[in-house]
């Protein structure tokens, strides 16, 4: 399978940049109280998040569920600061998002936050390699160091030989590593996927998984995962699902 | 933090057949420009390189043109004596007296006539003006009713080759040789011997006087004659007689400039079309680069950046497209002297980078717009866009 030699990098990865250090016991890394996002349709308030509450652990592989229009997504940009809330607070390492401003919100999700997109969003024009390097431009890292971490990353989705390749010249599967790639090369504590397998076969949907668990247990990343699929959720070490705006369990 | 270059050029060139009517618009603009502008320059050239900085001209009083000028002979006696004047070897004056006529000549092909400026000049007169070389043939003679004329002008008018003869005001002239003023007035003009042209055209007097005096003493010159009665003339360098001349150029860079002005409003509404789409279906890597932590700011200067890219392709193929015709040459109606002035197509270097930096301009000014939409786009939106 080809997820084993990715899974060996992990298990041997002492010297990687990417690799966090393993402490338990911290204060969540995700803590969200009262979070509500309300939408105003003429009179009518639509909550899309109602009073949400829920902490999420250094570590954890947390799987958000819940039919369409249940606010996972929207709590999962909120988490990943590209949404604010109506109300409530969401600190992420000790930090509200939702106080942050616009600009200062871009360069906090630069440093940290990696985001998986079911469409996996490739910059058509750019190889794996550039794509991967995007985030790592608005660092102060040299070219050199650069380069380094795009290898380590695109070694730990297992796709080093590919990195001169375009986007179109890759599987679904293959496009979707190098959004991981793309997601952990700044090394950020979080990284969010929103149906990071709605657009791939069964076997590319379990590699994919299978880099976003390593990535937990092995370098304790704090791994959130919007999904539909059953499958997917069984991955995770909890799921949390949501119901009209609000918690179901 | 700006998007990476490549990025923007690729997004470029990947859409090319959309943006390749953009860049031929753009592209047919500059050539416009840089044609229209390439023959200012080459009519300003040819003035401007005419003439000998040390030399004086002398007209009458209130003339604005050698043509419309008189010098008597007595007057011209009295001009050898000026204070200044420079002597050849043999204690010669440097100082001669011309005598001009314009005629009328066909043009080449049945393009009708124009007319040709004739410069009844003397030994002296050729010793004096240094940019003028016999380049075929020999040197006319006096008596003979023979011209040299500028190889520019037998190129555009009929009968003007070694050997043939052209008739004007019942007279027949026969060219002896062809003389090339290396891009100057001279390459606008016929000439002959002065004392002939006086003859044969019944002028009793001269037209102008070219005398060389060192540069300091023009002044003490310029006392002289206006000091005297008996010289109602005046002088002026003959480097700024021609570039004043430059005038002639006038309406042609008006036109050019108009032209390019009134073309570039089309070419910014094609720029600005191009980059809408471009916005348009990329939307959802807007909303991706803007994830990853790069600001509305770096996606505006992206989008202008690929505005300016497209505009520079499209001005390098404008200049392509304008650089045959440099050193075309081609003539004109010179409003001073009324008569052709012949000069070439001049595509400068300067010129170039001007045509480049117009389309740069009408390249950002098309795609302000579009970026400033696309800095703006809602991220979460632009996600979800297709």
């Amino acid at each position: 399978m080809e997820s084993d030699p990715i899974l060996n990098l992990l298990h041997s990865n002492v010297t990687s940049p990417l690799n966090a250090s393993e402490e338990t016991g911290e204060a969540p890394v995700v803590q969200i109280q009262e979070l509500s996002k309300v939408y105003q349709q003429g009179e009518i308030s639509i909550y899309a998040l109602n009073r949400i509450s829920l902490n999420i652990a250094q570590g954890e592989f947390l799987t958000l569920m819940g039919p369409s229009g249940s606010g996972k997504s929207t709590l999962l940009h909120i988490i990943a600061g590209i949404d604010r809330p109506s109300s409530g607070q969401c600190r992420v390492q000790g930090i509200d998002v939702t106080k942050l401003s616009e600009s200062e919100l871009a360069d906090w999700r630069n440093q940290n936050v990696g985001f998986v997109f079911q469409t996996f969003n490739l910059l058509p024009v750019l190889t794996a390699f550039e794509n991967v390097e995007l985030p790592l431009l608005l660092t102060r890292l040299t070219s050199k160091q650069r380069k380094k971490q795009v290898l380590t990353a695109l070694e730990l989705v297992g796709l080093a030989d590919r990195m001169g390749h375009l986007p179109r010249q890759l599987s679904g599967g293959q496009e979707q590593r190098v959004a991981i790639a793309r997601a952990l090369v700044t090394d950020p504590q979080l990284i969010v996927a929103d149906e990071p397998t709605g657009n791939l076969d069964s076997n590319s949907a379990h590699e994919v998984l299978d880099i976003l668990q390593s990535l937990c247990k092995v370098a304790a990343k704090t791994v959130i995962v919007v999904t539909h699929d059953p499958k997917a959720a069984a991955f995770g070490s909890r799921s949390v699902h949501l119901e009209k705006g609000e918690l179901a369990n | 933090m700006a998007l990476p270059i490549q990025y923007n050029i690729r997004s470029v060139l990947v859409r090319w057949r959309s943006t390749l009517s953009t860049i031929f618009g753009i592209g047919l603009v500059v050539a416009v420009y840089v044609m229209m502008q390439s023959l200012a320059i080459g009519l300003e050239q040819s003035s401007a390189n005419t003439g000998d900085p040390r030399n004086l001209l002398l007209m009458r009083k209130g003339s604005t043109a050698e043509t419309s000028s008189q010098v008597t002979r007595e007057q011209f006696k009295l001009l050898q004596y000026l204070p200044g004047l420079e002597k050849d070897e043999k204690g010669e004056p440097l100082i001669s007296a011309d005598t001009m006529i314009l005629i009328t000549l066909a043009r080449r092909g049945n393009q009708g006539e124009a007319n040709i400026l004739v410069r009844g000049v003397t030994k002296m007169g050729i010793y004096l003006r240094p940019q003028v070389e016999l380049i075929q043939g020999r040197m006319f003679e006096p008596g003979r009713r023979e011209v040299i004329v500028s190889q520019r002008l037998a190129e555009r008018f009929e009968k003007l080759g070694i050997g043939e003869t052209f008739k004007t005001g019942g007279h027949e002239l026969t060219v002896v040789g062809w003389i090339d003023g290396h891009k100057s007035a001279f390459d606008s003009e016929i000439w002959m011997d002065s004392d002939d042209a006086r003859s044969l055209f019944d002028r009793e007097n001269y037209s102008s006087v070219l005398l060389r005096a060192d540069p300091t003493r023009w002044n003490e010159v310029t006392n002289r004659v206006e000091s005297d009665k008996r010289l109602p003339l005046m002088t002026i360098s003959e480097s700024k007689y021609y570039s004043d001349q430059t005038a002639t150029a006038t309406p042609i860079r008006f036109l050019g400039n108009f032209l390019a002005t009134a073309m570039s409003i089309g070419a910014v509404f094609a720029a600005m079309n191009t980059m809408y789409a471009s916005v348009g279906s990329r939307t959802r890597e807007v909303g991706t680069l803007r994830v990853l932590g790069f600001r509305r700011r770096s996606i505006l200067i992206g989008f202008l950046i690929e505005g300016a890219i497209l505009a520079f392709i499209g001005g390098a193929l404008g200049c392509l497209l304008a650089l045959p015709i440099n050193h075309y040459s081609t003539g004109t109606l010179n409003f001073q002297t009324f008569s052709e002035v012949v000069f070439e197509f001049n595509i400068t270097l300067p010129l170039i980078i001007k045509g480049l930096v117009f389309a740069v301009t009408v390249g950002l000014i098309g795609s302000l717009f579009p970026a400033i939409r696309a800095s703006r786009l809602p991220v979460i939106a632009s996600l979800k866009s297709l």
